[in-house]
């Protein structure tokens, strides 16, 4: 798969700023940074993982700067994100 | 026996009798016009000499008040003297800390500053503390504590380094200034009062050093041994920022307006009742729409308590809030009317909210509005800790209003951010649910099963009133389970109880 960089969210408190670069080593590397890293990191690095998993994307970098965003925000920034670095559209159908 | 020569030999006798030497007459008198002679005095030092003066030794407590909150610049100032002239091993008791005192991190690192007694920490200063960067324990108070605990010897200060507004140079001095151009205000030195009393040497330091006698005076010159003229000893401008900020957040408005309903359907406003708001923009903006209904109804307020603002100074002079009882203002309005107003009072941490002091304002106080970082369905409440263990506020006098009012109310939204602010259990335990009466979030209001009967009248006005259990629910269901912190094995902050007994304590938080 062809991936560009790209990114979406914001750095607005409740939201999350979803990065995308092509991976240097093969799999999903996910560096967080997050104001609520201590209670939800892992929650939130997983939300991350899967939704990328879902749409196909196996292999990229992903830097995330969350500023307390709930799953649902981390699921959809992600879900843009990767749609922008893939050209994928999942909305298509 | 009609000249004092005759009476030379009973004189002498009388002098024995009393153990006193006889009256020899070498007085000089000064005959200097007086206005030159007020201008100076043998107090007049600088900041070097007052210290070296003062007697202060290694080891020994030093005290500061926190009136110019985020614009201090009396603690960086000395401390950075008492560092330059050698000084270790020091134990700093402020009355607060906040972000500007992030300097003192060095000063703790090179052994000046060993231990800390305050009310709270906020900024880089309190993250390092958090991660374990003193040896001692910070002991946190609240204001009423730190009064009564200055009052009862629990706390000794050595030497009190206090910022005034105005002195003259024998030391009678305030949080204002009545000269053409005055550098800075602050107004109420109310949390300064105890330590001006209580400490062995209080040096006064000043920005505006004017000619005796500078009355009306807050801090009288019988408790001063030393004056030092500074440049500045604060930035006024900076008073009304952080906590005490006014407040546009559409949320914080929707809970004071909620709050303002519990008050007025609480069974306490009548006509007389006295009120105290804390910090936070939430209970700060309540009183906008408290003042509404006073109008309407005709009731007025007999007084107003705690830091003051510029919404009740509005209330006072519309002739809605008899009196203003003032122990910090917390804006440069509130600041102006105690310096103009009579029936704007100014009163010491003690007489405001000691436990032991009978007259302490607190004991007549029908009501206050207090915000929260966590609230737990205990009614349990945390000012102090932030959720991620990191300390990041101040008890104030939070615990010692809720304590001593008839009523209660906690106003904090259930959500920030991610952050949940009702939850199972408070990470650090400040104001304890036996003393907290109604929590309102903008989900539903909580009302302490203590008070079943403040649960009927709310009901009745057609409040939302809920299980606080549900509130915790809700804040879970929204955001997923937090993960635990993860605390480390170091005691890094003990929280006193205004009784004097330690109730509980903050742990390290690893990095």
């Amino acid at each position: 798969m062809e991936l560009k960089t790209a990114h979406a969210g914001t750095l607005e408190s409740g939201d999350i700023l979803i990065q995308i670069f092509p991976a240097e080593k093969p799999g999903l590397e996910i560096a967080l940074d997050s104001t609520v890293a201590y209670q939800f990191g892992d929650q939130i690095k997983k939300v991350i993982a899967e939704t990328a998993k879902e749409l196909g994307l196996e292999n990229a970098r992903i830097s995330a700067t969350d500023k307390g965003a709930l799953d649902c925000t981390v699921r959809a920034r992600t879900t843009a994100a990767v749609v922008r670095a893939t050209g994928k559209d999942v909305w298509a159908d | 026996m009609n000249s004092i020569k005759e009476r030379t030999q009973d004189i002498r006798e009388a002098a024995n009798h009393l153990g006193k030497e006889v009256f020899t007459d070498n007085i000089s008198k000064k005959t200097e016009q007086r206005l030159e002679l007020q201008k100076v005095s043998p107090k007049l030092a600088t900041l070097e000499e007052a210290i070296r003066k003062s007697g202060l030794k290694d080891g020994m407590t030093i005290s500061f008040h926190h009136h110019f909150r985020g614009g201090d610049k009396v603690v960086n100032l000395v401390v950075d003297k008492l560092a330059e002239m050698g000084f270790k091993n020091l134990h700093l008791a402020a009355s607060s800390l906040s972000d500007v005192h992030a300097p003192l991190i060095e000063h703790i690192r090179n052994g000046v500053i060993t231990k800390i007694s305050t009310s709270g920490l906020r900024g880089e200063l309190a993250r390092e503390i958090s991660m374990g960067l003193m040896e001692e324990p910070v002991v946190f108070r609240s204001h009423g504590g730190r009064g009564s605990a200055i009052a009862n010897g629990d706390l000794h200060i050595d030497v009190a380094f206090l910022g005034a507004s105005s002195s003259d140079p024998l030391g009678n001095a305030c949080g204002y200034s009545r000269s053409e151009n005055p550098k800075s205000i602050c107004g109420s030195l109310g949390y300064a009062l105890p330590d001006a009393q209580y400490a062995d040497k209080v040096v006064i330091l000043t920005d505006d050093l004017v000619a005796y006698p500078n009355t009306p005076n807050s801090i009288s010159e019988r408790d001063v041994d030393f004056v030092v003229e500074v440049e500045s000893v604060g930035d006024s401008s900076k008073i009304a920022s952080g906590a005490i900020r006014d407040t546009k957040n559409p949320r914080d408005i929707l809970l004071a307006q909620q709050a303002a309903k519990v008050i007025i359907n609480s069974g306490y406003f009548n006509d007389g009742f006295s009120i105290q708001t804390g910090s936070g923009g939430a209970s700060l903006a309540a009183v906008k729409f408290i003042r509404e209904s006073m109008i309407e109804k005709g009731i007025k307020a007999s007084y107003a308590l705690g830091g003051i603002t510029a919404h009740m100074v509005k209330l006072h002079e519309e002739g809605l809030i008899d009196r203003l009882i003032d122990v910090q203002s917390f804006d440069k309005v509130a600041a102006e009317s105690l310096k103009n107003d009579p029936m704007h009072k100014e009163v010491s941490s003690c007489e405001y909210a000691s436990a032991d002091e009978p007259g302490s304002a607190v004991h007549y106080l029908d009501i206050v509005i207090l915000s929260a970082l966590e609230a737990d369905v205990n009614f349990n409440v945390n000012v102090l800790v932030g959720s991620d263990g990191i300390i990041r506020g101040a008890i104030g006098g939070h615990p010692d209003t809720a304590a001593d009012s008839a009523l209660s109310i906690i106003v904090c939204p259930l959500l920030r951010g991610r952050i949940p602010c009702i939850v199972d259990e408070v990470t650090t335990l400040i104001t304890p649910g036996s003393t907290v009466d109604v929590i309102v979030t903008e989900y539903g209001i909580a009302v302490n099963p203590r008070r079943p009967e403040l649960a009927e009248r709310l009901k009745a006005a057609g409040l939302r009133v809920v299980d606080i259990k549900e509130l915790r629910d809700k804040a879970l269901s929204i955001i997923g389970t937090p993960a635990q912190l993860p605390f480390g094995d170091k005691t890094v902050g003990i929280v006193m109880n205004r009784d004097g007994s330690v109730q509980d304590v903050i742990k390290n938080i690893a990095e």
